[in-house]
C-alpha cells in the first residue's frame, strides 16, 4: 500500500510538506530581514538565490512541488472529511473542545494560497519573465528597489498583513501539530508547543513589520 | 426544573428525521440524564406518543451503550462522564436542551437517538486482540515483567469503553482516538508485540474501509472522551503504522 493511500499516510505526507514549508518560510523570512537592515546585503543574497543553479533548478522545483502536494492534499482531506458526517448536527459546539485554529485551517489555507496567488504575480513571474523570458542582463543590485517598489501601495501592504494573520494562525495548530501527525508526542512537546507558537506568531508578524517598515520608510 | 427538549426523532434507518419538541416539567436536578429521559418516555406513552430510542445499559458508566449528543457535545456539558453518569444539576431551570445521536457516517442512525456502532466491532475484530493458545500450557501473565510506565501507560489505554463519543465530537467524525487507543493497549505490552505489524496495519485498514474521516488533530476527542484516553495515543499508533508500513 503507498503511503498516500492510507488516512494515516496522508496526514504524514501533510505533516512532513507542512515543515518542509516551514523551513522554506524561516529561510525566505531570514533573508527579507536582511532588507531591513542592509540593502546591499539583501541584495547579494537575492542576487545568489535568483541565480544559483542548485537552487534554481533543483531546490525551486522542489518548492513549488511542496506548496502543490500540501494545497492539493488539504483539499483532498477536507472532501473526504466533509463527506464523513453527512447529516450534520443541529447543534454543535465545536468551540468546546478545540481551537478555532485547528478547525479552520482549510479557510486559512484557501487564504494562504490566496495570497500565494498574488505573491507569485508580484515576484515570481516579473522575476521569471526577466531572467527567462526576456533575458535581461544579469544586475545584481535591482532587487532592494524592486521590494520596496511593492510596498508602496497601503492597499497591497494591507493584503499582505492580512494573509500573514491567516498563516500565523494556520500555523499555531498546523506547525504543533505536525509533529504529532509523524508521531512525536512525549515529555518534550510542551517545550515543542512553546516554540511552534512563538515561531508561529513572530515570524508572520516578522513578515508584516518587514512590509510596513519599507512602506513607511518609502517616502 | 422546567424543561424544553429538542430531540432527533427518526422513525428508521431509512426514514427521514427531524427534531421535535418535548417540554418537561418539575425535573429534579438530582436525576440523571437517562432517568430524566425515561420519564420523558413515560409522558410521551401517556400521550399516545411512541416513546424514544435510545442506547443504554449499565448505567454506571462502564459500557458505553449511551450515545447521545447533547447540546451540542458528545455525553453533555460535563467532562469525563457518559451520558448516563450526566446529571440535570448540570442544566438550569428554563433551559432549552438539544438531544441529536451520534452522527457520522460510519456509525449510521437505527432509530432515533441509537446509532449502529458495529464499525468498531469490525476494527475490533480486524486486529484488536493478541492470539493465544489456551491449550492449558498458557504462560502465566504476570510471569513476564513490564515495567510500571508502560504497564501504567497500557491500561489507560485499555480503559477506552469504545462508547463513540471521539467519531460524535471529531469535525472530521475520525476514529483515530478509539483506535488508538486499541492498538496502543497491545503495543505497549510484550504479549502485542508479536503481532504488532500485522495489527496496526490491519485495523486501520478497517477503519479507513468503514469511512471514518481524519485525524487533523484538533484534539476534541481527548476533551469529549469519557474515559481520557489522551492524543498521545494517536502519536503512538502514527509510529507503529509508519514502521509498520517500512516494514512492509
Amino acid at each position: 500500500m503507498t503511503l498516500t493511500a492510507s488516512s494515516i499516510g496522508r496526514k504524514v505526507t501533510m505533516a512532513l510538506s507542512g515543515i518542509f514549508l516551514v523551513l522554506f518560510l524561516t529561510q525566505h523570512f531570514s533573508i527579507n530581514l536582511l532588507s531591513v537592515f542592509s540593502e546591499s546585503l539583501f541584495n547579494q543574497v537575492s542576487h545568489f538565490m535568483g541565480n544559483n543553479p542548485i537552487v534554481q533548478f533543483i531546490l525551486q522545483p522542489i518548492l513549488i512541488f511542496g506548496v502543490l502536494f500540501h494545497f492539493v492534499m488539504g483539499f483532498v482531506l477536507e472532501l473526504k472529511n466533509s463527506k464523513s458526517r453527512g447529516v450534520k448536527y443541529a447543534n454543535y459546539k465545536g468551540g468546546t473542545n478545540a481551537s478555532w485554529m485547528s478547525r479552520n485551517m482549510i479557510y486559512s489555507g484557501i487564504v494562504i494560497l490566496s495570497f500565494l496567488g498574488l505573491h507569485f504575480y508580484d515576484f515570481w513571474v516579473p522575476e521569471m519573465n526577466y531572467k527567462y523570458v526576456e533575458v535581461l542582463p544579469l544586475n545584481p543590485d535591482r532587487y532592494f528597489e524592486e521590494l520596496v517598489h511593492k510596498f508602496e501601495s497601503p492597499v497591497r501592504v494591507g493584503i499582505y498583513a492580512l494573509s500573514f494573520v491567516f498563516l500565523s494562525l494556520h500555523l499555531l495548530h498546523g506547525f504543533a501539530s505536525s509533529f504529532q501527525s509523524v508521531g512525536i508526542n512525549n515529555k518534550y512537546s510542551k517545550a515543542l508547543k512553546s516554540f511552534t507558537t512563538a515561531f508561529s506568531l513572530v515570524v508572520p508578524l516578522g513578515f508584516v513589520f518587514i512590509a510596513l517598515f519599507h512602506h513607511l520608510t518609502a517616502f | 426544573m422546567n424543561l424544553t427538549l429538542k430531540v432527533w426523532r427518526q422513525a428508521n434507518s431509512q426514514a427521514k428525521g427531524k427534531m421535535e419538541t418535548y417540554k418537561m416539567e418539575e425535573v429534579s436536578p438530582d436525576m440523571s440524564f437517562l432517568e430524566m429521559m425515561d420519564v420523558l418516555n413515560e409522558q410521551l406513552m401517556t400521550q399516545g406518543i411512541e416513546p424514544v430510542a435510545f442506547d443504554h445499559d449499565c448505567r454506571e458508566g462502564i459500557c458505553g451503550m449511551c450515545s447521545m449528543f447533547i447540546n451540542g457535545e458528545a455525553h453533555g456539558p460535563d467532562r469525563l462522564v457518559t451520558t448516563c453518569q450526566l446529571h440535570m444539576r448540570k442544566f438550569k431551570d428554563g433551559d432549552t436542551i438539544t438531544i441529536e445521536p451520534f452522527r457520522a457516517e460510519a456509525f449510521p442512525v437505527i432509530k432515533d437517538l441509537t446509532v449502529d456502532r458495529s464499525a468498531f466491532d469490525r476494527v475490533q475484530q480486524a486486529g484488536g486482540f493478541v492470539s493465544v493458545n489456551t491449550s492449558g500450557n498458557t504462560q502465566d501473565a504476570n510471569a513476564i515483567p513490564i515495567d510500571k510506565h508502560d504497564a501504567d501507560k497500557a491500561f489507560d489505554a485499555a480503559t477506552c469503553i469504545g462508547c463513540g463519543a471521539c467519531v460524535a465530537t471529531c469535525k472530521n467524525a475520525s476514529a483515530m482516538l478509539f483506535v488508538s487507543a486499541k492498538v496502543s493497549q497491545y503495543a505497549l505490552l510484550p504479549q502485542g508485540k508479536v503481532e504488532a505489524t500485522d495489527r496496526v496495519l490491519s485495523m486501520v485498514k478497517q477503519m479507513d474501509e468503514e469511512g471514518f474521516g481524519n485525524c487533523t488533530n484538533t484534539g476534541a476527542c481527548e476533551v469529549e472522551c469519557p474515559k481520557g484516553i489522551s492524543l498521545e495515543n494517536i502519536a503512538r499508533m502514527n509510529r507503529e503504522y509508519l514502521s509498520a508500513s517500512l516494514k512492509g
